[in-house]
């Protein structure tokens, strides 16, 4: 047996938690067109400027909804991610009157694929 | 085979521990002399043993009972005059072989050499002058009167002349600092030059000016002249090539010992073998540390136990071959357990904390003795005469504190046979008078330094073979291997050329030097 990686695309629903007067995610972000690409540890390719999950707290929001670090969002309610700039990703995800976000996300997976000889 | 490696690490041992012996009696005179030295200066004393020389152990013991009866005998014995040229040292005294003819064949090749250029010089120098002056011994009534122009041209010459004994001097009468085994091939050369050229100008005057009688003064005085124009060309000639040409450095050469591994890198121009050996040789007084037989000991009985732990039997008969016997040995070595290695590392270990420990003491000794001497002020001086020493007397008084952690730092890094009280008292006076801090007194004794800082008996390296697979004469090359051998040791050198260095250019233009912030933020939401 060997491992393949691939990846897939995800949906996934996150409900803010509030508390007090912030609307809380229940995780970190890291990358953008502004950032420097090589310093991300999450991305295939180090030229990638994409948004990643740098880190999910542990029972939150986001990790109910089914985030896991390292992801890359692709979409925040419809709008791209692929392309902007730190910033301008902060401000998409936190807006004050959304209280439900649907992100678009990519995962990289290793699984392991079991020879078909070997089950017949 | 082994019984054979035995005796040679006897032997061995006995020289080293006649050694000590040495150092009981005397204070820097023992048996190292040699007459004919390296830089010309020559004594007619020629000093030796006298042994039978074909016993090397038994010679061992007559030689050193002989050292203890006669302190003189550097002075009053006689010498077989064919070993003069060698350092004699205990384990010489068996190789005792050299030739009474070649000593004298140096010499002569030399001191040949010397009155044939000198000759050549004084005739060539002499000739522009003979050539002015002989029409006007010779027919003097016949010349055709020459005014101003010739006296203009007698000035001309004389000043010539003149630097050209000037010129010669500068470059020509050096004391020869060393003797080199074959003919130096551009003076021989140039030597070989200088004679055709005076030959030919002899030979046009003779048949020319002097058998016709020529009466054109001028023109003759012109002819002169021309010689000594060329005789100046060919002096700068003699510069380029003896001078000019072996300063750019062409190659780098490596100088390794054969004793202990130490090596230095030179670089040297376009030199032949002889002249680059005697390059080496002259750096190697200066950069290397003096060789230290002691210090080997440990390695060779090592060695020796190597070898004597392995007994071979020749069972098949004496139809066996070697080197089957030499390969089943070696392989029976690597397989034993052999605990020499750690036997090594503790040894090795612990000479170094003995040392340091010796080493303190030292420093503290010294420091402390130091500090019992003070240097008086000229106002003081008149105060207290009574007091006063000079610095001898004052190196007197503060070496006995020193000198018990001396000599034991001394013994333990195996450097006591390098230094005579005398000699560490003369070196204190001289740190004393020079205001030197006791760090500088001890630097000395603290690390080995390089030969000419030692007495020259305690050299062993006075007369040198150079061994090499070219002719001496050729000039080096890339690649070059030779050898320089002395009694104990040899210097292996090893020539490389420098590479060809290609260097280009590349501009930056200093506005172009422009910067971005690389970020990498991590918010939360």
């Amino acid at each position: 047996s060997y491992l393949i990686s691939f990846s897939f695309q995800q949906r996934i629903e996150i409900h803010k938690l509030r508390q007090g007067d912030n609307l809380l995610l229940g995780f970190s972000i890291g990358g953008g067109i502004d950032q420097d690409p090589t310093q991300n540890p999450f991305s295939e390719d180090k030229t990638d400027k994409g948004i990643y999950v740098t880190r999910v707290t542990a029972g939150g929001p986001a990790e109910v909804a089914g985030l896991q670090v390292g992801d890359k969002i692709m979409q925040v309610n419809g709008w791209d991610m692929t392309m902007v700039t730190h910033d301008q990703a902060r401000k998409r995800l936190t807006k004050r009157n959304e209280e439900v976000v649907r992100l678009l996300v990519t995962r990289q997976s290793l699984q392991k694929a079991v020879q078909q000889s070997m089950m017949s | 085979m082994s019984a054979a490696m035995d005796t040679e690490s006897t032997y061995s041992g006995y020289s080293h521990y006649s050694g000590h012996s040495k150092k009981a009696h005397r204070q820097g005179r023992d048996r190292h002399k040699s007459p004919r030295s390296k830089d010309g200066s020559r004594s007619e004393k020629s000093v030796t043993i006298q042994t039978p020389p074909a016993e090397p152990l038994l010679g061992n013991d007559a030689s050193r009972a002989e050292e203890g009866q006669d302190d003189n005998w550097g002075e009053t014995t006689t010498a077989i005059t064919g070993t003069s040229e060698h350092s004699i040292s205990q384990e010489d005294i068996a190789r005792i072989s050299k030739d009474l003819e070649d000593s004298v064949g140096l010499d002569c090749k030399r001191y040949l050499g010397l009155t044939v250029a000198a000759v050549l010089g004084l005739l060539v120098f002499l000739t522009p002058i003979a050539f002015i002056l002989l029409p006007q011994i010779l027919w003097r009534d016949d010349l055709e009167p020459c005014g101003t122009v010739c006296e203009g041209l007698f000035i001309s010459v004389a000043f010539k002349l003149l630097i050209l004994l000037i010129g010669t001097w500068a470059l020509f009468f050096r004391q020869p600092k060393a003797d080199l085994p074959r003919v130096f091939v551009f003076r021989a050369l140039l030597l070989v030059l200088i004679f055709l050229f005076v030959f030919s100008y002899w030979l046009f005057y003779g048949v020319r000016i002097l058998d016709s009688k020529d009466t054109n003064y001028q023109g003759i005085v012109q002819y002169a002249v021309s010689l000594v124009d060329a005789l100046l060309f060919i002096h700068y000639l003699a510069i380029v090539l003896l001078e000019l040409r072996q300063l750019q450095p062409m190659f780098t050469v490596k100088v390794v010992r054969s004793t202990d591994g130490e090596s230095r890198y030179y670089s040297l121009g376009h030199l032949s073998i002889q002249r680059a050996a005697l390059v080496v040789l002259e750096n190697y007084y200066r950069d290397f540390t003096v060789y230290n037989p002691a210090l080997l000991t440990a390695s060779k009985s090592r060695a020796a136990k190597h070898m004597a732990g392995l007994k071979v039997y020749n069972v098949d008969g004496p139809g066996n071959n070697a080197s089957g016997q030499s390969r089943a040995m070696i392989a029976a070595a690597a397989r034993r357990r052999d605990s020499s290695h750690n036997e090594l590392y503790y040894e090795e270990a612990d000479h170094e904390r003995r040392v340091r420990k010796r080493r303190a003491r030292l420093v503290v000794a010294v420091e402390e003795a130091f500090t019992h001497i003070k240097r008086l002020q000229a106002e003081e001086q008149q105060k207290a005469p009574g007091e006063m020493m000079d610095p001898r007397e004052a190196a007197q008084a503060i070496f006995p504190s020193m000198a018990r952690a001396l000599q034991k730092y001394l013994r333990t890094t195996r450097q006591q046979q390098y230094h005579s009280m005398e000699s560490i008292l003369q070196h204190l006076s001289f740190c004393i008078t020079n205001n030197m801090t006791p760090k500088a007194f001890l630097e000395r004794y603290l690390n080995p330094g390089p030969t000419l800082q030692y007495d020259r008996d305690r050299w062993f390296s006075k007369q040198w073979t150079l061994v090499s697979e070219e002719a001496v004469t050729s000039s080096l090359q890339d690649d070059v291997v030779f050898v320089l051998k002395c009694l104990d040791f040899s210097l292996v050198v090893n020539v490389k050329k420098i590479p060809f260095i290609k260097l280009s250019e590349e501009f930056i233009d200093p506005k172009s030097h422009k910067f971005v912030l690389r970020l990498q933020s991590e918010t939360s939401v």
